[in-house]
């Protein structure tokens, strides 16, 4: 899979960090509303970053990244309900809960491969709403009402609003968190985590201890997921059991197929995508119904399933990394 | 005694419902070595298309007919159209090809008839159908018709040439193929069985679930579970596999709302069905991936 | 007489590896044919290829069509049938079903119970088998259901690869037989790939020897059969 330019990296980052800097200049297009679909958009990125770890790179198919997704931000949120933890504190809380259910989860996991470990994430993914709202827990989660938190406070008396103090929040957790995943897949242990992908017998063979490997890739996975649901539970200031259902681990799907398997880039753009698709689902609906005269409402769901099935026909390796291949040949560059 | 007997009865019922879904999952499974995600959301659909034609006026056994030949066609034309040119594509491509099925269905069945939850009618007449105290008359009717349907997908199976082609086919494709057998178009029938095999569950359980885009969802989770106890690669062991299951849904809550009752300690009802479900999954797979009645597949490297 | 089956140029490929080069050879309507060679020379993908199950390039004609890449269940059903290596039967069907799918498209089920009842001639032993899984058969019986499945088909040319593969030189003897009477009976012509090349130069009239996928030799048996290199290095004489 074909690395990020590093330049155009750096551009980009330096422009995320200057955009809301803009809000005095153009107060419509920086709105606060807008800084607010990004965030979640960056959350969302940082999922399907964590769900790229673990089927892109080391070969794991899971279709259950939601539940690790709910454990996070029902981590999160029981430690700020409960304990009155601060916000930014129960991130690696959350991480570490992550880690620890994705490694147990990883050990059986080790012994199913391609469509019953994805049999076994999705049946995770069905079963998590249920979990959920088990009764005795209902005391920490609140059953069905789920837990109305606080949003982020402004820290240190910048100048800052609320939109914007969370937009740099979750920026700079992901900034670090990409930082951290490109190292590792750099190391030597991110190259035994893709040999494992690419030929199983022979990275067992090799010597590398391909049941570790995959049962702490697993809980790596697991815990960066699990941070953006931390996140979210922040930034919405709300969690509750249905909002986990079957189809918030899809959408980590589709953001993980749209960007690219296997590209770290490809999630961020990835989850990008999916956000704005899944907000733009009204104005899709709209558009089917007034400009094409057709009496339905266009579901987000709609075009996520066909691009899914078409996507597989057209470019296998995601949107981002189809691109850039096609970008690639155009320069004439090979191999 | 008295409610132990309706347990089972009604866990007998929904086991009968299981046991459609799990064997449209074997039998796509058999023969392709996919597990269709899809499946449940697919009979959802439809469960629609037969309430659709009631409303338009048929009668409930004409539309439950009509919607199950639907299905088949809908099955054939899937199978043909999108999974075919996918054949050599690697597991995840597929899962997602399965993935943006399941998405597709839901979300067009909630475009066209909205997410508002709808009774679904019964067709078993509530005074000569069902045994009082023991069971309903619409569970009696369920379980007498998925039995019919098994037992008619048994005899085809069993004892015609086109279901001995299949069967070949789905043993050992290159084979088949050596003597004549169009292995493609097998294929693509066995997925019309499937999804209609589908649909006559969905048909059967809105009557008790209601229906809504997403009343498919904690089925097909049961389904997997009776598919992997009763083997994935046995038919005969997931129809027997659903019927155990839904048995032990009920029998798992009523024990858990007699503990509770004895007790006052609640540990376990009707609220943690899915749980159980995927409990069951998980174990089978990594405990017992062959199921109770399955063979083991070595698989070689 | 115009030959059965005529290849031409045939080139083979697994992948990217090409596997055949150039084998071209004539099958004469009633005879029986046999193809030689050393493992890896080309046999059993020669047979795969005129079945269309590899990729290949080249003409192939049966009874004057060209069958090149047609599918290979449209080439059986011009009744060409291909008995596969390593017995290729379906193990977990019946010995009773494994005959009948081969019939499964016929709708006279008086004609079907007569060719089974015809093969049953051939292969007594299937009989008493008959409801019993292919796979509990042993492996002289699964071979004999193997060509038995064949004759269902009512072929015109049979392709049989390596019917003695793994079997007891009595079996062995007593499968080559009945594929003698087969072929006198029913007029089947046959295309035999063999490791057993004395065994397969006594049955055959016409002979192939095959070198990393290319024709070296070729001519009727007996004067195969007396060929120096031949005996040296198929025949260990």
């Amino acid at each position: 899979m074909p690395a990020f330019p590093k330049k155009l990296l750096w551009v980009l980052l330096a422009l995320a960090f200057l955009v809301p800097l803009l809000h005095p200049l153009f107060p419509d297009v920086v709105s606060g509303y807008r800084l607010f679909l990004v965030s979640t958009m960056i959350i969302a990125a940082i999922a399907v970053l964590g769900l790229n770890l673990l089927t892109g790179f080391n070969g794991q198919i899971s279709l259950g990244h939601g539940a690790f997704y709910a454990v996070g931000a029902y981590t999160a949120a029981v430690l700020m309900d409960h304990l009155n933890m601060p916000y930014w504190a129960t991130l690696p809380c959350a991480a570490v809960v992550c880690f620890i259910v994705g490694y147990l989860f990883g050990l059986p996991a080790l012994k199913l491969e391609g469509h019953y470990l994805a049999l076994a994430t999705f049946a995770l993914a069905l079963a998590v709403p249920q979990i959920l709202k088990y009764k005795w827990l209902e005391g920490m989660t609140g059953g069905v009402q789920g837990i109305v938190l606080n949003k982020p406070e402004v820290p240190f008396g910048l100048p800052l609003s609320e939109d914007q103090w969370l937009y740099y929040y979750c920026l700079i957790v992901m900034v670090v968190l990409y930082w951290a995943a490109a190292n590792m897949l750099n190391s030597r242990s991110g190259r035994a985590m893709m040999a494992i992908r690419d030929q199983y017998m022979a990275a067992d063979t090799m010597g590398i201890d391909t049941a570790l490997y995959k049962t702490v890739t697993f809980g790596i996975s697991a815990a960066y997921t699990g941070i953006a649901g931390a996140l979210s539970a922040s930034a919405i200031a709300f969690v509750a059991p249905d909002s986990f259902n079957i189809f918030l681990s899809i959408k980590f799907l589709i953001g993980l197929v749209v960007g690219g398997v296997g590209s770290l880039a490809g999630s961020v753009a990835g989850g990008i995508f999916y956000v704005l698709v899944d907000n733009s689902a009204q104005a899709l609906s709209l558009f089917v119904r007034n400009d094409l005269g057709l009496p339905f409402d266009l579901s987000a769901y709609t075009v996520f399933g066909v691009l899914l099935i078409a996507l597989m026909y057209l470019m296998p390796m995601g949107i981002v990394g189809g691109v850039y291949l096609a970008w690639r040949k155009l320069r004439g560059v090979r191999g | 005694m008295e409610q132990f007997i309706q347990q089972l009865a009604s866990g007998l019922a929904n086991g009968a419902i299981y046991a459609c879904v799990a064997l449209a999952l074997v039998m796509i499974y058999v023969s392709t070595d996919h597990i269709n995600f899809a499946q449940g959301e697919m009979a959802m659909f439809s469960t629609y298309i037969s309430w659709q034609l009631m409303t338009w006026g048929l009668s409930f056994w004409v539309a439950f007919i009509a919607a199950v030949a639907f299905s088949f066609v809908l099955g054939v034309i899937i199978e043909r159209a999108i999974l075919r040119p996918l054949h050599n594509a690697p597991v995840l491509s597929i899962i997602v090809v399965f993935i943006g099925l399941l998405a597709i269905c839901n979300s067009m069945a909630g475009a066209i008839w909205s997410y508002l939850i709808k009774e679904f009618p019964s067709p078993f007449p509530k005074s000569s159908f069902g045994i009082a105290g023991v069971i309903g008359p619409h569970q009696l009717g369920v379980v007498v018709v998925t039995l019919i349907v098994l037992g008619l997908l048994f005899v085809f199976f069993r004892y015609t040439p086109l279901g001995l082609a299949m069967r070949a086919a789905a043993q050992n494709p290159q084979m088949a193929r050596l003597v004549g057998v169009r292995v493609d178009w097998m294929l693509a029938l066995g997925w019309g069985l499937a999804a209609s095999v589908g649909a006559v569950a969905g048909i059967m359980v809105a009557h008790i679930v209601y229906l809504d885009p997403n009343m498919m969802g904690g089925i097909l989770l049961y389904a997997f579970a009776s598919a992997l106890v009763g083997g994935i690669s046995n038919p005969g062991g997931a129809v027997l596999g659903g019927f155990i299951v839904g048995v032990l849904e009920n029998m798992v809550a009523f024990a858990g709302n007699q503990i509770e009752k004895a007790t006052g300690i609640y540990i376990i009802g009707n609220g943690e069905k899915l749980t159980v479900a995927l409990i069951i999954v998980i174990t089978v797979l990594t405990v017992k991936p062959a199921g109770l009645f399955g063979r083991v597949v070595v698989k070689r490297v | 007489m115009a030959a059965l089956l005529e290849v031409k140029g045939l080139k083979a490929f697994y992948g990217q590896t090409q596997s055949l080069y150039d084998v071209g050879f004539d099958i004469p309507n009633g005879g029986i044919t046999t193809l030689l060679g050393a493992n890896g020379a080309g046999k059993t993908t020669t047979l795969r290829a005129i079945c269309n199950m590899v990729r290949t390039e080249g003409a192939i004609r049966f009874d004057g069509k060209d069958i090149a890449g047609r599918a290979t269940e449209e080439i059986v059903r011009l009744r060409v049938a291909h008995v596969p290596e390593g017995r290729g039967t379906f193990t977990t069907l019946t010995v009773d079903e494994n005959l009948r799918v081969a019939a499964y498209t016929r709708r006279d089920k008086a004609a079907v119970q007569a060719d089974l009842e015809r093969v049953f001639g051939y292969f007594p032993r299937l009989k008493e088998r008959l409801q019993q899984q292919a796979g509990t058969l042993s492996g002289g019986e699964q071979q004999m259901l193997a060509i038995a499945r064949a004759l269902m088909l009512k072929p015109r040319l049979m392709l049989l690869d390596e019917p003695s593969f793994g079997l007891a030189p009595l079996i062995v003897v007593e499968i080559f037989r009945i594929l003698r009477r087969i072929n006198e009976d029913e007029k089947v012509s046959i295309l035999l790939v063999e490791q057993n090349a004395a065994l397969a130069l006594d049955l055959a009239t016409h002979a192939y020897v095959l070198e990393t996928g290319r024709v070296v030799m070729s001519g009727p048996s007996a004067v195969i059969k007396d060929d120096e290199n031949v005996r040296k290095s198929y025949l260990g004489y």
